[in-house]
């Protein structure tokens, strides 16, 4: 899984073509480090039809804010570049986050 | 194979129940959808949970209480239930992954955070609206943070923020708080908290970000404006007003009372037989983690009774 910091968040992330999906976490987030293992498994699941990558907001602090992300766990997925759809608190979960890939990949 | 109990919660009152459970050589599954642990791994100091040495995180105190119930031989598996069924001699517990056939249930699902009910709360959540300090507490480095609510998390969480914020509002809507008298005396005693009492967030200031609120005395009827400085932008609203039990997979199956917590007799049993609750899930007068611990217990020794009575038939 990527690994993102404001080196190379603009490459991976803004410049990419197709879909994203970013897990942005914390060092203190205890629900993001519950959500981590149900994230890496999504991936294994669907790493063909969506880039995943994760952001460390303790180290990345101000790139965080610059994505708008001052709650942790949020979810947001990317197409071209662009923000297309976001989970927040309490929607922060596999079951959410499953639904929504389903839903933007569904075609694809 | 058909599980003697299944648990559902691993949080304090989950653990616990899967403790007594185990040493009672139950066959002992216990389901978790987010965190083991529960609530309580938010809070970054547990005080008052009977020895618990100061210093002890929510997370640490939970940890233990896992690998404990573990070393004695329960499950714990991460996943999510979707329904239930509960009536008769062999339960169903339906999840993501598959179903799960018991012949005992002990609900412990707990409570998730109670909103506000302020107009855009869920579009400023996560942008400046949180519920969770230990998460959230470092976007607001040196920034302005209003915490609103009146009992022991709010004022906790509020002695919690000044390590990362600049001042801290807290906004409670009563003139006394609930809390107990030693954190409300550690809150008066710090430096970056301001009380602002008799008073309530009426709405949220902000585009994209949380900028500001506008708070309401509800006495004098006056508003004003707390704001994030210029400089900064924007600022942090921590809301700690209580909580909500997380029963609405079996509100329609087990009687509950009319704020939703599921009714249960001395012994933690529900209206259905081989059902039972524990935890703040529960209609109780405390809900504490001590609280949660002992309804565990109580209701592990409880379901080991009735699967004994079963059987004798």
């Amino acid at each position: 899984m990527i690994e993102l910091t404001r080196d190379n968040f603009e490459a991976e992330v803004l410049n990419n073509e197709g879909l994203v999906i970013v897990d942005y976490w914390g060092e203190g987030c205890v629900p993001c480090m519950s959500l981590m293992p149900d994230f890496e498994s999504l991936e294994a699941t669907y790493s063909d039809k969506v880039k995943f990558a994760k952001l460390n907001t303790t180290a990345e602090r101000k790139l965080a804010l610059s994505q708008r992300v001052l709650g942790l766990p949020t979810i947001v997925l990317y197409s071209n570049g662009e923000r297309a759809a976001e989970l927040k608190h309490e929607k922060a979960n596999k079951m959410g986050i499953e639904a929504l890939i389903s839903a933007m990949t569904q075609g694809l | 194979m058909a599980y003697d109990v299944i648990i559902i919660g691993a949080g304090p009152a989950g653990l616990s129940a899967g403790l007594y459970a185990a040493r009672a050589k139950m066959k002992t599954l216990i389901l978790e959808r987010e965190k083991v642990g529960g609530q309580i791994t938010g809070t970054h100091e547990v005080a008052n949970y009977p020895g618990a040495v100061e210093g002890i995180t929510g997370p640490e105190l939970t940890d233990r209480m896992a690998e404990q119930c573990k070393a004695f031989g329960a499950e714990i598996v991460k996943d999510t239930v979707t329904d239930l069924m509960l009536e008769g001699d062999l339960k169903k517990i339906t999840t993501l992954e598959g179903v799960y056939e018991t012949k005992s249930v002990i609900l412990a699902m707990g409570a998730s955070p109670r909103k506000l009910g302020v107009e855009k709360e869920d579009l400023f959540t996560g942008r400046g609206v949180s519920y969770c300090a230990t998460c959230d507490a470092d976007f607001f480095t040196g920034l302005e943070v209003v915490v609103v609510g009146g009992g022991d998390t709010a004022l906790e969480e509020a002695i919690f923020l000044t390590k990362f914020a600049k001042r801290v509002r807290v906004i409670h809507r009563r003139d006394q708080f609930r809390a107990a008298k030693s954190i409300i005396e550690k809150a008066e005693a710090n430096e970056k908290i301001e009380f602002i009492l008799d008073a309530g967030v009426k709405e949220i200031i902000g585009d994209a970000l949380v900028e500001g609120v506008v708070v309401e005395n509800f006495k004098t009827k006056e508003t004003f404006e707390v704001r994030a400085d210029e400089a900064d932008g924007f600022m942090g609203l921590f809301i700690f007003v209580g909580y909500l039990p997380d029963t609405a997979l079996v509100t329609e199956k087990v009687a509950c009372n009319d704020s939703g917590y599921i009714m249960t007799d001395t012994f933690m049993r529900t209206d259905i037989p081989g059902v039972f609750a524990a935890g703040d899930i529960r209609e109780k007068s405390l809900r504490q983690v001590v609280t949660a611990t002992a309804d565990g217990a109580i209701a592990a020794v409880q379901a080991e009774k009735y699967l004994d009575e079963n059987e004798a038939h």
